[in-house]
């Protein structure tokens, strides 16, 4: 995957794309954004949610062990996994052990960022995605580029292709006269899924929340796909970040309340599933829960970064970003796109790895719009510029890059006022000699300058640039003897 | 009181007018601001950059230059967040708890003239058509509300116009504009696109950081408008005229 900027690059070109983001992020803004405001004592629900889940994290490893036991005592099975290929290795061991060739699934961000589908059909066992806006990405061979909303980027006329000409060889085809009609497509997608709802015998799911002292996991959805899964199905195993987690039912509450205005602008969830163990002759006969860490104690130990860990993907980030809104999910190169991504994904993996992970928390102009938006009020700017000073840490020693030579000097100028003064009298020198590369008057009279050579022309290729005026302020006041 | 003024290094290299303007401001408001010649920056390039060793040295000089004042006014709502929420970040790397103490101390322009000398009207006069970008350091860091516009709501002969999409981000972003620049332009041209549809003459807002990057692009695309910064309309009178 490449850097932040190069994908962003090939997204800003395509105009399509950019056209439906913003059409679908500013409506859910706006249905957000009211229904918020009818909540009074959004504020306290906020501060509430923030608060619950630090005291959870502080706590993990004994709330872990509740929900262990809770869940254990109701029949479920609890595995524990370290990483992604070893919660991969466990679902698939279930399911050779029960023999089966497909599973089900519940839309979840947690086998997505485990890469499970894949995993899976590396093992010849096919998952099926059944959350509609999956769907329409896994039978488009694309990849979600939105936590809630994963065919953000796909208008219905994109959705109606992708429907005629994939449907067909995975099962039931889509009608041959299928319009764009919304009620018409999930129509379709409807049929198409019914058949493989009835005939799995196994479901794999993640879950929104964890109750700790019942051992009961939560799912949340708008379409009741995902219901289907936890109640038809023989089998039925569910991947859990150990982040998950609340302690009680009243806990539950806050978040309950949180989630849908924040996510869909839904007053309320239309569909919540709970499930604690087995019950005998109703619903899946066997449960397992995957708890997974896969990064999650590494974000943990980060004292700044931790708070990432509170997040509910709600997507309420997503849907504010001016950057998102421009580039797409895609652009961030994971499951977690957006503010929430360019965080958690540097938390998860650390930095200093990669070149992508590390232009991730520069991938923001942190105008702070997503900590006003996050309902669990994680301060994602704060976090970037702690996460970009660990990317600058870990390269520091070798040989510098033009930036941190650039950094250093800017540094060295501006903690010295002397140093500082010089630096302006070859700025007012170079004002002069700047007007060579092109002549431009701004409104007012100031004039300006059009091109100058890398790197200014990363300034200068769409922005006029004032030149330099003859004399700085600190001369001006000097000269003017106001001291 | 003892009041002194951050000018900011942008405005001293860049903007110096906007620098005299508030000391023009100030003035005419009774009060008599210091400029301590030893300042420099409030480190916010280096700390938003993510090279917090080097910031501080630059938030050391800041700190020794603004130490002895009761007041920090600066036409900047983002050096003001800068000193108030980073120079803690910076003083915890250091190890030098003294670095946090100049920021509690530090105001953004309408911040001070409206919560601590407690004016709407500063007496200006401006008779141009006016739009406003409220941007995000003094929107969402400070929390300065509407203390910028009741400001130019009292300012004689001035149109007020409402900009589209007032609180979406112009862009700029620091060196995000040229680390994504890309990003940073298609982001700003929307911005410049609201400016245009308000038919306004002037772009007014409380950074001229942010108006360097939209300005630029106004500029680029012709359009006529042009782009000010609240102390330059503010300390605007009648004479001026
Ligand atoms: S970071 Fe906050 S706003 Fe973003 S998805 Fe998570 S909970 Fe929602």
């Amino acid at each position: 995957m490449p850097a932040f900027p190069a994908a962003a690059r090939e997204a800003l070109a395509d105009s399509q794309l950019r056209r439906n983001l913003a059409h679908a992020t500013s409506t859910i803004r706006a249905k957000r954004a009211a229904v918020v405001g009818e909540v009074d004592e959004w504020e306290e629900l906020r501060l509430a949610g923030a608060a619950i889940k630090d005291n959870t994290l502080r706590h993990l490893d004994e709330h872990l062990l509740t929900l262990e036991a809770a869940l254990q005592s109701r029949g479920a099975t609890v595995h524990w996994a370290r990483d992604a290929t070893e919660a991969c290795d466990i679902v698939a061991r279930i399911a050779h052990g029960h023999g089966v060739g497909e599973v089900v699934k519940v839309k979840s961000m947690a086998t997505q960022e485990i890469g499970l589908n894949e995993a899976l059909a590396a093992q010849g066992i096919t998952a099926w995605e059944t959350d509609l806006a999956e769907l329409i990405v896994q039978l488009g061979d694309d990849l979600p580029s939105h936590i809630l909303v994963p065919a953000i980027h796909r208008n219905r006329a994109e959705i109606r292709e992708i429907f005629r000409r994939e449907m067909a060889a995975v099962g039931r085809p889509a009608p041959a006269d299928l319009t764009d009609d919304p009620a018409e497509l999930a129509g379709a997608a409807r049929l198409h899924l019914r058949e493989k709802f009835l005939r799995a015998r196994m479901a794999v799911s993640g879950a929104n929340f964890a109750v700790a002292d019942t051992g009961t996991l939560v799912v949340v959805e708008s379409e009741g796909n995902g219901r289907m899964c936890l109640t038809l199905p023989e089998v039925l195993v569910s991947v859990v970040g150990i982040e998950k987690i609340v302690p009680t039912w009243s806990d539950l509450d806050v978040f309950l309340q949180l989630l849908p205005r924040s996510g869909t602008g839904e007053r309320m969830n239309p569909y919540t599933s709970t499930w604690s163990g087995i019950t005998p002759g109703d619903g899946p006969q066997e449960m397992h829960v995957v708890l997974l860490d896969n990064g999650r104690t590494r974000a943990l130990a980060d004292e700044v970064g931790r708070q990432a860990l509170r997040c509910i993907r709600c997507s309420a980030c997503l849907n504010v970003c001016p950057v998102y809104e421009r580039t797409g999910g895609h652009a961030y190169g994971s499951v977690y796109p957006g503010p929430i991504g360019a965080i958690l994904n540097p938390l998860l993996k650390g930095v200093g790895v990669d070149e992508q992970t590390d232009s991730l928390p520069y991938a923001s102009s942190l105008c702070g719009a997503c900590f006003e938006a996050c309902p669990v009020r994680i301060d994602i700017p704060e976090v970037l510029v702690h996460l970009r000073s660990q990317v600058v840490d870990a390269h520091r020693g070798g040989a510098p890059k033009p930036e941190a030579v650039a950094m250093k000097s800017a540094a060295w100028v501006l903690s010295d006022e002397r140093r500082l003064t010089l630096a302006e009298r070859g700025m007012g020198a170079a004002g002069k000699a700047l007007n060579r590369f092109g002549r431009a008057v701004l409104p007012g009279g100031r004039r300006a300058v059009r091109r100058l050579p890398w790197p200014a022309s990363l300034w200068t290729g769409a922005r006029d640039l004032p030149a330099p005026p003859p004399e700085s302020f600190r001369a001006w006041w000097r000269r003017t003897g106001r001291r | 009181m003892k009041v002194a003024v951050l000018v900011t290094c942008i405005n001293d290299t860049m903007f110096p007018d906007t620098g005299k303007a508030v000391f023009r401001l100030l003035r005419r408001l009774g009060v008599e601001a210091d400029f301590p010649e030893a300042q420099t920056c409030c480190g916010q390039p280096m700390v938003n950059t993510g090279y917090l060793d080097e910031a501080v040295p630059v938030v050391r000089a800041f700190t020794d230059a603004f130490a002895g004042y009761d007041y920090i006014v600066t036409p900047s709502g983002s050096c003001a967040g800068s000193a108030r929420h980073q120079h803690r970040m910076v003083a915890r790397r250091a190890g030098e708890p003294r670095l946090a103490e100049t920021g509690p101390k530090t105001y953004e322009l309408s911040e001070f003239l409206v919560d601590v000398l407690g004016v709407t009207d500063v007496g200006a006069y401006f008779p141009h058509r006016v739009t406003y970008h409220p941007t995000c350091h003094s929107l969402r860091m400070l929390g300065v509300g509407d203390k910028p516009l009741q400001l130019l709501r009292n300012v004689r002969g001035l149109d007020l116009v409402e900009l589209p999409a007032a609180e979406e981000c112009c862009g700029f972003g620091g060196t995000f504009a040229v680390k994504n620049a890309e990003t940073s332009t298609a982001m700003g041209a929307d911005k410049a696109r609201h400016v245009r549809d308000t038919d306004a003459e002037v772009l007014v807002a409380g950074d001229n950081s942010c108006l360097l990057h939209i300005g630029g692009l106004l500029s680029r695309e012709r359009s006529g408008v042009r782009v000010l910064h609240l102390a330059d309309v503010l300390a605007s009178t009648e004479e001026d005229a």
